[in-house]
Protein backbone atom coordinates (compact mmCIF):
# COMPACT_ATOMS: atom_id res chain seq x y z
CA UNK A 1 0.00 0.00 0.00
CA UNK A 2 3.08 2.59 0.75
CA UNK A 3 4.95 0.99 -1.84
CA UNK A 4 1.59 1.46 -4.48
CA UNK A 5 1.08 5.18 -3.21
CA UNK A 6 4.86 6.37 -3.02
CA UNK A 7 4.90 5.42 -6.62
CA UNK A 8 2.01 7.25 -7.05
CA UNK A 9 3.00 10.53 -5.60
CA UNK A 10 6.74 9.86 -6.77
CA UNK A 11 4.38 10.07 -10.56
CA UNK A 12 2.42 13.03 -9.95
CA UNK A 13 5.64 14.93 -8.27
CA UNK A 14 7.49 14.40 -12.10
CA UNK A 15 4.50 15.80 -13.75
CA UNK A 16 3.98 18.89 -11.55
CA UNK A 17 3.88 21.00 -14.46
CA UNK A 18 0.63 19.75 -14.95
CA UNK A 19 -0.18 20.47 -11.28
CA UNK A 20 0.46 24.07 -11.87
CA UNK A 21 -1.75 24.58 -15.39
CA UNK A 22 -4.81 22.82 -13.54
CA UNK A 23 -4.49 25.27 -10.30
CA UNK A 24 -4.93 27.80 -12.98
CA UNK A 25 -7.51 26.18 -14.72
CA UNK A 26 -9.67 26.22 -10.93
CA UNK A 27 -8.06 30.08 -10.78
CA UNK A 28 -9.29 30.85 -13.89
CA UNK A 29 -13.05 29.20 -13.05
CA UNK A 30 -13.19 31.29 -9.86
CA UNK A 31 -12.70 34.11 -11.68
CA UNK A 32 -15.26 33.76 -14.79
CA UNK A 33 -18.00 32.55 -11.79
CA UNK A 34 -17.10 35.77 -10.36
CA UNK A 35 -17.50 37.78 -13.78
CA UNK A 36 -21.04 36.26 -14.14
CA UNK A 37 -22.75 37.17 -11.41
CA UNK A 38 -21.30 40.98 -11.08
CA UNK A 39 -19.77 42.63 -8.56
CA UNK A 40 -22.98 41.77 -5.61
CA UNK A 41 -22.80 40.59 -1.79
CA UNK A 42 -24.27 37.41 -4.18
CA UNK A 43 -20.91 36.61 -4.58
CA UNK A 44 -20.14 36.02 -0.84
CA UNK A 45 -23.30 34.28 -0.79
CA UNK A 46 -22.42 31.23 -3.36
CA UNK A 47 -18.47 31.37 -2.44
CA UNK A 48 -18.68 27.77 -1.03
CA UNK A 49 -20.85 26.51 -4.36
CA UNK A 50 -18.37 28.71 -6.95
CA UNK A 51 -14.95 27.00 -4.66
CA UNK A 52 -16.41 23.56 -5.03
CA UNK A 53 -17.44 23.86 -9.04
CA UNK A 54 -13.96 25.15 -10.02
CA UNK A 55 -12.23 21.80 -7.55
CA UNK A 56 -15.04 19.63 -9.62
CA UNK A 57 -13.95 21.03 -13.16
CA UNK A 58 -10.40 21.06 -12.52
CA UNK A 59 -10.76 17.46 -11.27
CA UNK A 60 -12.11 16.14 -14.21
CA UNK A 61 -8.62 17.30 -15.47
CA UNK A 62 -6.51 15.19 -13.36
CA UNK A 63 -8.80 12.26 -12.86
CA UNK A 64 -9.18 12.03 -16.68
CA UNK A 65 -4.85 11.78 -16.74
CA UNK A 66 -4.65 10.14 -13.71
CA UNK A 67 -4.11 5.98 -15.96
CA UNK A 68 -2.43 7.87 -18.70
CA UNK A 69 1.23 6.22 -17.08
CA UNK A 70 0.20 2.99 -16.68
CA UNK A 71 -1.40 2.90 -20.13
CA UNK A 72 1.63 4.24 -21.77
CA UNK A 73 3.81 1.05 -21.56
CA UNK A 74 1.09 -0.83 -20.48
CA UNK A 75 2.51 -0.61 -16.69
CA UNK A 76 -0.69 -1.09 -15.50
CA UNK A 77 -0.78 -4.79 -16.64
CA UNK A 78 2.69 -5.26 -15.17
CA UNK A 79 1.28 -4.02 -11.96
CA UNK A 80 -1.39 -6.47 -11.84
CA UNK A 81 0.72 -9.58 -12.83
CA UNK A 82 2.69 -9.21 -9.61
CA UNK A 83 0.78 -11.14 -6.49
CA UNK A 84 -0.35 -7.61 -5.34
CA UNK A 85 -3.73 -7.28 -5.02
CA UNK A 86 -5.60 -4.34 -7.35
CA UNK A 87 -7.55 -2.79 -4.16
CA UNK A 88 -4.35 -2.19 -3.10
CA UNK A 89 -3.31 -0.23 -6.74
CA UNK A 90 -6.49 1.37 -6.19
CA UNK A 91 -6.03 3.00 -2.52
CA UNK A 92 -2.78 3.69 -3.48
CA UNK A 93 -3.85 5.90 -6.75
CA UNK A 94 -7.11 7.03 -4.88
CA UNK A 95 -4.61 8.25 -1.80
CA UNK A 96 -2.64 10.38 -3.91
CA UNK A 97 -5.77 12.12 -6.21
CA UNK A 98 -7.08 13.00 -2.80
CA UNK A 99 -3.72 14.54 -1.94
CA UNK A 100 -3.61 16.26 -5.04
CA UNK A 101 -6.98 17.39 -4.69
CA UNK A 102 -6.54 18.57 -1.27
CA UNK A 103 -3.39 20.56 -2.05
CA UNK A 104 -5.35 22.07 -5.12
CA UNK A 105 -8.40 22.81 -2.99
CA UNK A 106 -5.57 24.54 -0.58
CA UNK A 107 -4.83 26.57 -3.20
CA UNK A 108 -7.70 27.55 -4.33
CA UNK A 109 -9.39 29.09 -1.17
CA UNK A 110 -7.14 32.44 -1.18
CA UNK A 111 -8.49 32.83 -4.89
CA UNK A 112 -11.59 32.51 -3.77
CA UNK A 113 -11.23 34.77 -0.22
CA UNK A 114 -9.84 37.70 -2.42
CA UNK A 115 -12.53 37.00 -5.50
CA UNK A 116 -16.00 36.32 -3.49
CA UNK A 117 -14.63 38.53 -0.40
CA UNK A 118 -15.32 35.26 1.58
CA UNK A 119 -13.17 35.47 3.88
CA UNK A 120 -13.65 33.09 7.42
CA UNK A 121 -11.72 32.48 10.39
CA UNK A 122 -12.62 28.51 10.41
CA UNK A 123 -9.67 27.74 8.38
CA UNK A 124 -9.59 24.03 10.02
CA UNK A 125 -13.16 23.50 9.51
CA UNK A 126 -12.86 24.61 5.29
CA UNK A 127 -9.71 22.35 5.30
CA UNK A 128 -11.63 19.11 6.54
CA UNK A 129 -14.50 19.66 4.52
CA UNK A 130 -11.74 20.37 1.64
CA UNK A 131 -10.36 16.69 2.40
CA UNK A 132 -13.68 15.17 2.99
CA UNK A 133 -15.20 16.43 -0.12
CA UNK A 134 -12.18 15.89 -2.34
CA UNK A 135 -11.91 12.02 -1.23
CA UNK A 136 -15.29 11.75 -1.72
CA UNK A 137 -14.82 12.73 -5.50
CA UNK A 138 -11.50 10.98 -6.10
CA UNK A 139 -12.38 7.44 -4.65
CA UNK A 140 -15.27 7.29 -7.82
CA UNK A 141 -13.42 9.49 -9.65
CA UNK A 142 -10.01 7.14 -9.58
CA UNK A 143 -12.40 3.88 -10.27
CA UNK A 144 -13.97 6.01 -13.50
CA UNK A 145 -11.05 6.89 -14.87
CA UNK A 146 -9.65 3.43 -14.79
CA UNK A 147 -12.58 2.50 -16.66
CA UNK A 148 -12.82 5.35 -19.46
CA UNK A 149 -8.63 5.06 -19.78
CA UNK A 150 -8.56 3.28 -22.75
CA UNK A 151 -11.83 5.56 -24.01
CA UNK A 152 -10.77 7.64 -26.83
CA UNK A 153 -13.26 10.79 -25.65
CA UNK A 154 -12.13 9.99 -22.01
CA UNK A 155 -11.93 13.57 -21.09
CA UNK A 156 -15.65 13.44 -22.21
CA UNK A 157 -16.83 10.17 -20.78
CA UNK A 158 -15.36 10.91 -17.44
CA UNK A 159 -17.77 13.57 -16.46
CA UNK A 160 -20.77 11.98 -17.72
CA UNK A 161 -20.16 9.02 -15.13
CA UNK A 162 -18.90 10.72 -12.53
CA UNK A 163 -21.02 13.94 -12.35
CA UNK A 164 -24.55 11.91 -11.47
CA UNK A 165 -22.78 9.83 -8.69
CA UNK A 166 -21.08 12.65 -6.71
CA UNK A 167 -24.00 14.98 -6.34
CA UNK A 168 -24.54 14.51 -2.97
CA UNK A 169 -20.53 15.18 -2.01
CA UNK A 170 -21.21 18.14 -3.96
CA UNK A 171 -24.23 19.01 -1.94
CA UNK A 172 -22.50 18.24 1.21
CA UNK A 173 -19.63 19.84 0.39
CA UNK A 174 -21.04 23.58 -0.67
CA UNK A 175 -23.35 23.28 1.98
CA UNK A 176 -20.83 22.79 4.75
CA UNK A 177 -18.17 25.37 2.96
CA UNK A 178 -20.76 28.06 2.65
CA UNK A 179 -22.11 27.77 6.38
CA UNK A 180 -18.36 27.86 7.44
CA UNK A 181 -17.99 31.00 5.30
CA UNK A 182 -21.44 32.62 6.13
CA UNK A 183 -21.88 31.58 9.95
CA UNK A 184 -23.33 28.56 11.13
CA UNK A 185 -25.36 29.72 14.19
CA UNK A 186 -28.03 26.78 14.10
CA UNK A 187 -24.89 24.31 13.60
CA UNK A 188 -25.81 22.13 10.69
CA UNK A 189 -22.18 22.07 9.63
CA UNK A 190 -21.34 19.29 11.28
CA UNK A 191 -24.54 16.84 9.69
CA UNK A 192 -23.29 17.86 6.41
CA UNK A 193 -19.55 16.86 7.22
CA UNK A 194 -21.37 13.87 8.63
CA UNK A 195 -23.28 13.03 5.60
CA UNK A 196 -19.48 13.56 3.64
CA UNK A 197 -17.97 11.19 5.85
CA UNK A 198 -20.93 8.70 5.15
CA UNK A 199 -20.42 8.60 1.43
CA UNK A 200 -16.82 8.38 1.92
CA UNK A 201 -17.74 5.29 3.70
CA UNK A 202 -19.56 4.01 0.84
CA UNK A 203 -17.64 5.25 -2.29
CA UNK A 204 -14.57 3.92 -0.79
CA UNK A 205 -15.33 0.30 0.49
CA UNK A 206 -17.34 0.22 -2.88
CA UNK A 207 -15.05 1.04 -4.98
CA UNK A 208 -12.00 -0.78 -3.84
CA UNK A 209 -13.84 -3.73 -4.03
CA UNK A 210 -15.03 -3.25 -7.70
CA UNK A 211 -11.88 -2.14 -9.21
CA UNK A 212 -10.37 -5.28 -9.68
CA UNK A 213 -13.33 -6.15 -12.08
CA UNK A 214 -12.90 -3.25 -13.90
CA UNK A 215 -9.42 -3.04 -14.66
CA UNK A 216 -8.89 -7.54 -15.14
CA UNK A 217 -12.13 -7.65 -17.22
CA UNK B 1 0.98 -34.78 -12.44
CA UNK B 2 3.08 -33.61 -9.64
CA UNK B 3 6.07 -32.92 -12.11
CA UNK B 4 4.17 -30.96 -14.38
CA UNK B 5 4.83 -27.23 -14.31
CA UNK B 6 2.13 -26.54 -17.21
CA UNK B 7 -0.88 -28.96 -18.40
CA UNK B 8 -2.81 -27.02 -21.03
CA UNK B 9 -5.60 -28.48 -22.19
CA UNK B 10 -7.96 -27.57 -25.08
CA UNK B 11 -6.46 -23.48 -24.47
CA UNK B 12 -8.90 -21.58 -27.18
CA UNK B 13 -8.89 -17.73 -27.23
CA UNK B 14 -10.25 -15.15 -29.85
CA UNK B 15 -10.58 -11.52 -31.04
CA UNK B 16 -13.85 -10.53 -32.14
CA UNK B 17 -14.38 -13.01 -34.83
CA UNK B 18 -11.31 -14.59 -35.32
CA UNK B 19 -9.88 -17.45 -33.32
CA UNK B 20 -6.27 -16.53 -32.06
CA UNK B 21 -5.93 -19.68 -30.28
CA UNK B 22 -7.75 -23.11 -31.18
CA UNK B 23 -7.36 -26.36 -29.39
CA UNK B 24 -4.19 -26.04 -27.94
CA UNK B 25 -2.94 -28.83 -25.40
CA UNK B 26 0.50 -29.44 -23.99
CA UNK B 27 2.77 -30.69 -21.18
CA UNK B 28 5.65 -29.22 -19.71
CA UNK B 29 7.74 -31.10 -16.87
CA UNK B 30 9.05 -28.69 -14.32
CA UNK B 31 12.68 -27.01 -14.63
CA UNK B 32 12.62 -27.61 -18.56
CA UNK B 33 12.58 -25.15 -21.06
CA UNK B 34 10.58 -24.88 -24.16
CA UNK B 35 10.69 -23.10 -27.11
CA UNK B 36 7.11 -21.93 -28.82
CA UNK B 37 7.93 -21.16 -32.51
CA UNK B 38 5.35 -20.30 -35.20
CA UNK B 39 5.45 -17.51 -37.53
CA UNK B 40 3.86 -14.09 -36.81
CA UNK B 41 -0.45 -14.47 -35.96
CA UNK B 42 0.13 -17.87 -34.83
CA UNK B 43 -0.74 -17.78 -31.49
CA UNK B 44 2.43 -17.70 -29.28
CA UNK B 45 1.86 -14.44 -27.76
CA UNK B 46 -1.54 -15.16 -26.65
CA UNK B 47 -0.72 -18.48 -25.60
CA UNK B 48 1.87 -17.24 -23.11
CA UNK B 49 -0.29 -14.54 -21.92
CA UNK B 50 -3.30 -16.70 -21.11
CA UNK B 51 -1.28 -18.88 -19.04
CA UNK B 52 0.44 -16.08 -17.47
CA UNK B 53 -2.75 -14.78 -16.46
CA UNK B 54 -2.19 -11.76 -18.54
CA UNK B 55 -5.45 -12.48 -20.42
CA UNK B 56 -8.47 -14.47 -19.92
CA UNK B 57 -8.47 -18.17 -22.61
CA UNK B 58 -12.15 -18.40 -24.15
CA UNK B 59 -12.00 -22.00 -23.95
CA UNK B 60 -10.30 -24.88 -22.27
CA UNK B 61 -8.54 -25.36 -19.49
CA UNK B 62 -4.69 -25.30 -18.05
CA UNK B 63 -2.93 -25.51 -14.74
CA UNK B 64 0.07 -23.24 -14.19
CA UNK B 65 2.15 -24.89 -11.57
CA UNK B 66 -0.52 -26.97 -9.55
CA UNK B 67 -2.98 -24.19 -10.18
CA UNK B 68 -6.20 -23.65 -12.40
CA UNK B 69 -5.81 -20.26 -14.05
CA UNK B 70 -8.69 -19.15 -12.16
CA UNK B 71 -6.09 -19.04 -9.44
CA UNK B 72 -4.37 -16.16 -10.96
CA UNK B 73 -3.15 -14.78 -7.76
CA UNK B 74 -1.38 -18.47 -7.06
CA UNK B 75 -0.01 -18.27 -10.30
CA UNK B 76 1.08 -14.39 -10.43
CA UNK B 77 3.18 -15.71 -7.17
CA UNK B 78 5.17 -17.84 -8.81
CA UNK B 79 5.16 -16.73 -12.42
CA UNK B 80 6.46 -14.02 -14.23
CA UNK B 81 6.07 -12.58 -17.68
CA UNK B 82 8.54 -10.64 -20.30
CA UNK B 83 5.93 -9.31 -22.48
CA UNK B 84 6.53 -6.96 -25.81
CA UNK B 85 5.43 -4.11 -23.45
CA UNK B 86 7.98 -3.01 -20.94
CA UNK B 87 5.84 -2.89 -17.98
CA UNK B 88 7.63 0.63 -17.49
CA UNK B 89 6.68 3.89 -16.26
CA UNK B 90 8.46 6.26 -18.75
CA UNK B 91 9.18 9.36 -15.81
CA UNK B 92 10.53 7.13 -13.06
CA UNK B 93 13.85 5.54 -13.07
CA UNK B 94 14.87 2.52 -13.48
CA UNK B 95 15.68 1.44 -10.14
CA UNK B 96 12.20 3.24 -9.50
CA UNK B 97 10.25 1.20 -11.72
CA UNK B 98 12.30 -2.16 -9.97
CA UNK B 99 11.26 -0.99 -6.44
CA UNK B 100 7.80 -1.79 -7.17
CA UNK B 101 8.53 -5.51 -7.02
CA UNK B 102 11.67 -5.53 -4.33
CA UNK B 103 13.98 -3.31 -2.87
CA UNK B 104 16.93 -5.47 -4.01
CA UNK B 105 17.23 -4.04 -7.28
CA UNK B 106 21.11 -2.79 -7.41
CA UNK B 107 22.29 -6.35 -8.19
CA UNK B 108 19.33 -6.82 -10.63
CA UNK B 109 20.28 -4.10 -12.46
CA UNK B 110 24.11 -5.00 -12.42
CA UNK B 111 23.43 -8.42 -13.68
CA UNK B 112 21.16 -6.92 -16.93
CA UNK B 113 24.86 -4.41 -17.35
CA UNK B 114 22.41 -1.00 -16.37
CA UNK B 115 23.85 -0.29 -13.00
CA UNK B 116 25.80 2.84 -14.36
CA UNK B 117 22.32 3.99 -15.31
CA UNK B 118 20.04 2.78 -12.57
CA UNK B 119 19.01 6.55 -11.47
CA UNK B 120 17.85 7.61 -15.59
CA UNK B 121 14.35 8.26 -16.00
CA UNK B 122 13.13 5.47 -18.49
CA UNK B 123 12.33 7.69 -21.12
CA UNK B 124 15.47 8.43 -21.78
CA UNK B 125 16.42 4.29 -22.74
CA UNK B 126 16.77 2.77 -25.84
CA UNK B 127 14.76 0.07 -26.92
CA UNK B 128 17.29 -2.22 -26.07
CA UNK B 129 18.13 -1.19 -22.62
CA UNK B 130 14.31 -0.94 -22.14
CA UNK B 131 14.09 -4.52 -22.69
CA UNK B 132 17.17 -5.05 -20.04
CA UNK B 133 15.06 -3.35 -17.97
CA UNK B 134 11.97 -5.36 -18.21
CA UNK B 135 14.55 -8.43 -17.69
CA UNK B 136 15.96 -7.05 -14.17
CA UNK B 137 12.11 -6.96 -13.54
CA UNK B 138 11.55 -10.32 -14.00
CA UNK B 139 14.97 -11.27 -12.23
CA UNK B 140 13.70 -9.84 -9.08
CA UNK B 141 10.41 -11.82 -9.20
CA UNK B 142 12.45 -15.22 -8.63
CA UNK B 143 9.73 -17.04 -10.62
CA UNK B 144 9.67 -20.63 -10.67
CA UNK B 145 7.89 -20.44 -13.86
CA UNK B 146 9.00 -17.75 -16.55
CA UNK B 147 7.49 -16.68 -19.52
CA UNK B 148 9.63 -14.91 -21.95
CA UNK B 149 7.82 -13.40 -25.45
CA UNK B 150 10.53 -12.24 -27.55
CA UNK B 151 13.19 -12.05 -25.12
CA UNK B 152 15.84 -11.35 -27.98
CA UNK B 153 13.79 -8.34 -29.27
CA UNK B 154 15.45 -5.03 -29.68
CA UNK B 155 18.86 -6.68 -28.33
CA UNK B 156 22.46 -6.44 -28.86
CA UNK B 157 24.59 -9.23 -29.51
CA UNK B 158 25.83 -9.12 -25.67
CA UNK B 159 22.29 -8.86 -25.10
CA UNK B 160 21.06 -12.38 -26.32
CA UNK B 161 24.22 -13.92 -24.65
CA UNK B 162 22.72 -12.13 -21.28
CA UNK B 163 19.37 -13.87 -22.17
CA UNK B 164 20.80 -17.04 -22.77
CA UNK B 165 22.87 -16.84 -19.45
CA UNK B 166 19.31 -15.76 -17.98
CA UNK B 167 17.96 -18.77 -18.87
CA UNK B 168 20.38 -21.02 -18.01
CA UNK B 169 20.81 -19.66 -14.49
CA UNK B 170 16.70 -19.85 -14.22
CA UNK B 171 16.77 -23.33 -15.29
CA UNK B 172 19.86 -24.45 -12.91
CA UNK B 173 17.29 -22.82 -9.58
CA UNK B 174 14.68 -25.31 -11.05
CA UNK B 175 12.64 -23.40 -12.97
CA UNK B 176 10.51 -23.53 -16.02
CA UNK B 177 11.08 -21.27 -18.85
CA UNK B 178 8.69 -20.73 -21.55
CA UNK B 179 10.50 -19.17 -24.62
CA UNK B 180 7.98 -17.72 -27.44
CA UNK B 181 10.74 -16.92 -30.38
CA UNK B 182 11.15 -16.69 -34.29
CA UNK B 183 15.05 -17.40 -33.46
CA UNK B 184 14.12 -21.22 -33.77
CA UNK B 185 18.11 -21.88 -34.06
CA UNK B 186 19.60 -20.00 -31.48
CA UNK B 187 16.92 -21.18 -28.68
CA UNK B 188 17.11 -25.08 -29.62
CA UNK B 189 20.23 -24.80 -28.55
CA UNK B 190 19.26 -24.93 -25.05
CA UNK B 191 15.52 -25.61 -25.08
CA UNK B 192 14.36 -29.42 -23.97
CA UNK B 193 11.17 -29.09 -25.93
CA UNK B 194 9.51 -27.36 -29.13
CA UNK B 195 5.86 -26.22 -29.50
CA UNK B 196 5.12 -25.12 -32.93
CA UNK B 197 2.18 -22.99 -33.26
CA UNK B 198 0.36 -22.58 -37.22
CA UNK B 199 -2.84 -20.57 -37.11
CA UNK B 200 -3.64 -20.92 -33.38
CA UNK B 201 -3.64 -24.63 -33.57
CA UNK B 202 -0.37 -26.60 -32.55
CA UNK B 203 1.06 -27.94 -35.77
Amino acid sequence: MIGALRKELQLQWRTRGQAVAVFVFGATSLLLFSFAIGPSAALRQYAGGFLWLGLLLSSTLTLSEAFHAEMENHALEGLLLLPVSPRVLYYGKALANTMQLVLLGIALVPVMVVLYDAGTTRILTVLLIIILGSAGISAPGTLYSAMTSQARAKQTLLPLLLFPLIVPVLLASVKATSLAILGDPMEQGSGWMLLLVCFNGIYWSLCGLLFDRVVED
Amino acid sequence: MDGLAIDASHLARRYGRRWGLVDVSFQLERGKVMMVAGRNGSGKTTLLRILSTAIRADGGRASVGGFDLKQREEIRRQSALLAHYSYLYESLSARENLSLISRDTDAALARVGLASRADDAVSTFSAGMRKRVSFARVLLQKPSIAFLDEPFGQLDPEGFALVEEVVGELKASGATVLIATHQVDRVSRFADVQLNLENGRVA
